[in-house]
């Protein structure tokens, strides 16, 4: 306890001369004025720049281009709360694994995994970024992060374009992933190199509403 | 006064000083040709980036307007918003500790690890760990800290110093990072190539087992939201993402500055950092969490809140806003001087602009040869402009190199060159007749400098000035004289 006080107390004398805060001025943009459809191209736009693979459907093909994207897989991992109707087309030689609250798998089982697919929360289409926060559908985080490839689900509703318009649809206290991309690093020269330790491979079915 | 009162702001230590005075590392530095081919090309290149990206959102300086009120705003009521924080990340099952200076940060850290019984944790991208030199100390306890981004990786193996806050290892180029990983990883394929894609790989594969069954992971954080207890990484490559998600145990490592009001504050931030510091609209990773949530990550999650200076630096009104870096690099990415010397020459954890004040404002300009950071600019202002919460860098140098003079001043000691130069200089100036005297010195200047008018060496202190470059002879005749001579020839 001495220490937090302590730091309080340095804290205080510090501000000593009693600097009043100032208001703060939000006069940046908070809400979108593109049209629902370019706003999807712009989210698609940004994905395809961080090299992820991107199909925009409607919902009634979505089986089909899932069944098409992991049809090589052995082993597919999904969240306990997916709409299992996406997995409807599967070739029956690729295993489903169901993660949730019944039955956990391990870190173990998910490296062996080939594949995961999750839905996902809300999507910001100025920066790409597609936002996952461990509802049922999404699962928890590990799920996302170990299998190497991601096939992630963005329904057509859940696309905002700017940042603050997607704050507003989230709580902020359950634990998020933003992902923007696959992984990737530029840390050899600054140049772009995707695929180090998250998925390196990030496929993403936007699916307009049926 | 011998006694110290509670709460009296203190200097920080650890990894904060310069260890030579700056133009004195600057000028290794400046011989290494490798170095600075490397910087140039990388500072360049994300400067380029950056431009592209800010230029994309019409709204960027409304952004900043916001970012540096926000910042103002929690640091006017710091203690308010570090009390709000520790409430929210405690009600949600989190464990807050406070750290005073480095020392009893790694100390915290080391008990933890020791609670877990473990000897090896993995270690995401931190400034803070690495200003209190965590790994040195955790070394020192026979714990290995691995570190898993790939620039603090090619550090690490190289047996290198971080020379960039953003890419540590930005002054090795692709053929020195595969020699070292041919050297360091006893796994690695012999035939790796230089090819960037392969050396990911190549790290990929050495950190996958270690994340995997790593119990504890040590993390940094860019912000805690004080509102609602939330803690956030921004990260590129996954480790972030691996070491907050896997192990059992977690363990954050944070300055106090980092506390941000409102999670609403999040939506200024997340788009000012990503752009100004990778170039990027948004950086591949972030991750946010709150305390503890059952079932899903680290269940022992701890979070050290460090001051190290930080409130020293507080009670410099003019300079405390270098408290609201939130250490995007942009600064050091169009600093002319950081472009040729490198973050080496710093000797900081924090090198660039930022580090040239933050560096002495945590441990008091007094410290070890950190009086000579603030000089170590040309105040072209290029950092204020990209800061993306305003921080008035060339202001705040200022400030400090007067703070240096004065804390210099009151050491009792003979008169420097410097002093007599400028008395000198006042005495020639101070008439036109002692002017003239000097001017016909100046044949003796011609003298000096030979055939090949140029003066090579100057002696005393000006010897600094040409250390790097040869000046030219002065002219055989003065201007007044030359003045003087046109007027009656008219
Ligand atoms: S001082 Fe400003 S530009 Fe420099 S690292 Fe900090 S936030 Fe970025």
């Amino acid at each position: 306890m001495r220490a937090k006080e302590e730091i309080l107390g340095r804290i205080r004398c510090a501000l000593g001369d009693g600097p009043i805060p100032a208001e703060i001025p939000r006069a940046y943009r908070t809400g979108s004025l593109l049209p629902d459809d370019e706003v999807i191209e712009l989210l698609v736009d940004r994905l395809v720049d961080y090299k992820a693979g991107v199909l925009v459907l409607d919902a009634a093909q979505a089986p089909q281009a899932v069944a098409e994207i992991l049809h090589a897989a052995r082993t597919v991992v999904y969240p306990q709360g997916l709409d299992t109707q996406l997995l409807g087309a599967l070739p029956e030689t690729v295993e489903l694994i169901a993660d949730g609250r019944q039955r956990q798998l391990s870190v173990a089982e998910l490296d062996q995994a080939d594949a995961v697919i999750t839905s996902s929360a809300v999507s910001i289409a100025e920066s790409g970024t597609i936002i996952l926060d461990g509802s049922a559908d999404q699962g928890r985080r590990a799920i996302s992060l170990v299998p190497d490839h991601h096939l992630c689900v963005v329904p057509a509703s859940t696309i905002v374009q700017l940042l603050p318009e997607a704050m507003e649809r989230l709580t902020i206290t359950r634990p998020l992933t933003w992902i923007s991309g696959p992984s990737a690093t530029s840390d050899i020269e600054l140049e772009r190199v995707e695929g180090v330790h998250g998925p390196r491979t990030l496929d993403v079915l936007i699916l307009r509403d049926a | 006064m011998t006694h110290v009162f509670l709460g009296m702001p203190a200097a920080g230590q650890g990894n904060l000083h310069a260890s030579e005075p700056f133009p004195q590392a600057a000028h290794h530095e400046l011989g290494n040709t490798q170095l600075r081919a490397n910087l140039r090309h990388a500072t360049h290149t994300i400067r380029d980036k950056r431009l592209k990206v800010v230029g994309e959102l019409p709204d960027w300086e409304e952004l900043r307007d916001a970012g540096e009120a926000i910042k103002n705003f929690s640091m006017a009521t710091l203690e308010q918003r570090l009390e709000e924080f520790e409430r929210n990340f405690t009600a949600a099952g989190g464990t807050i500790h406070w750290a005073r200076d480095a020392a009893e940060a790694n100390e915290i850290v080391t008990a933890l690890i020791r609670e877990q019984q473990v000897a090896e944790v993995v270690k995401v991208k931190s400034m803070a760990t690495q200003e209190i030199g965590l790994n040195e100390h955790l070394e020192a306890q026979g714990i290995d800290a691995y570190e898993t981004d790939l620039a603090e990786l090619i550090v690490q193996l190289g047996h290198d110093k971080p020379s960039h806050i953003l890419v540590p290892a930005i002054h090795r180029n692709r053929t020195e990072v595969r020699d070292i990983f041919l050297r360091e990883m006893p796994e690695v394929d012999p035939e790796l190539t230089d090819d960037p894609p392969r050396l990911a790989e190549a790290a990929r594969r050495h950190l996958r087992k270690k994340f995997l069954t790593a119990k504890v992971a040590i993390s940094g954080a860019n912000f805690a939201l004080a509102d609602t207890g939330t803690l956030g990484v921004v990260e590129s490559e996954g480790n972030g993402r691996m070491c907050l998600t896997l192990p059992e145990t977690l363990i954050t490592v944070m300055g106090i500055e980092k506390v941000l009001p409102s999670w609403r504050d999040l939506e200024v931030f997340m788009q000012l950092l990503p752009r100004s510091s990778t170039g990027e609209r948004m950086n591949p990773y972030s991750s946010l969490w709150t305390g503890v949530t059952p079932g899903d990550g680290p269940q022992n999650v701890h979070l050290i809140l460090l001051d190290n200076g930080r409130t020293r630096a507080l009670s410099d009104r003019v300079a405390r806003s270098a408290l609201n870096c939130i250490r995007c690099s942009a600064c050091m990415n169009v600093c002319p001087v950081y472009e040729r010397t490198g973050g080496h020459a710093y000797g900081s954890t924090y090198p660039g602009p930022i580090g040239a004040i933050l560096s002495p404002l945590l441990t008091g300009i007094e410290a070890e040869e950190n009086n000579s950071l603030p000089y170590a600019s040309s105040l072209c202002g290029a950092c204020y402009e990209a800061c993306p919460v305003k921080i008035n860098i060339p202001e705040i140098l200022v400030h400090l190199r007067a703070e240096d003079v004065d804390s210099r001043r009151g050491q009792a000691r003979l008169p420097s060159q410097m002093d007599l130069l400028m008395k000198g200089g006042s005495w020639a100036l101070g008439s036109g007749k002692h002017l003239g005297l000097l001017e016909k010195a100046l044949p003796l200047g011609q003298l000096a400098a030979g055939r090949r008018k140029k003066i090579k060496k100057l002696p005393g202190i000006a010897a600094g000035w040409t250390a790097s470059r040869d000046i030219p002879a002065p002219p055989s005749k003065s201007f007044r004289d030359q003045w003087n001579a046109e007027k009656r020839s008219q």
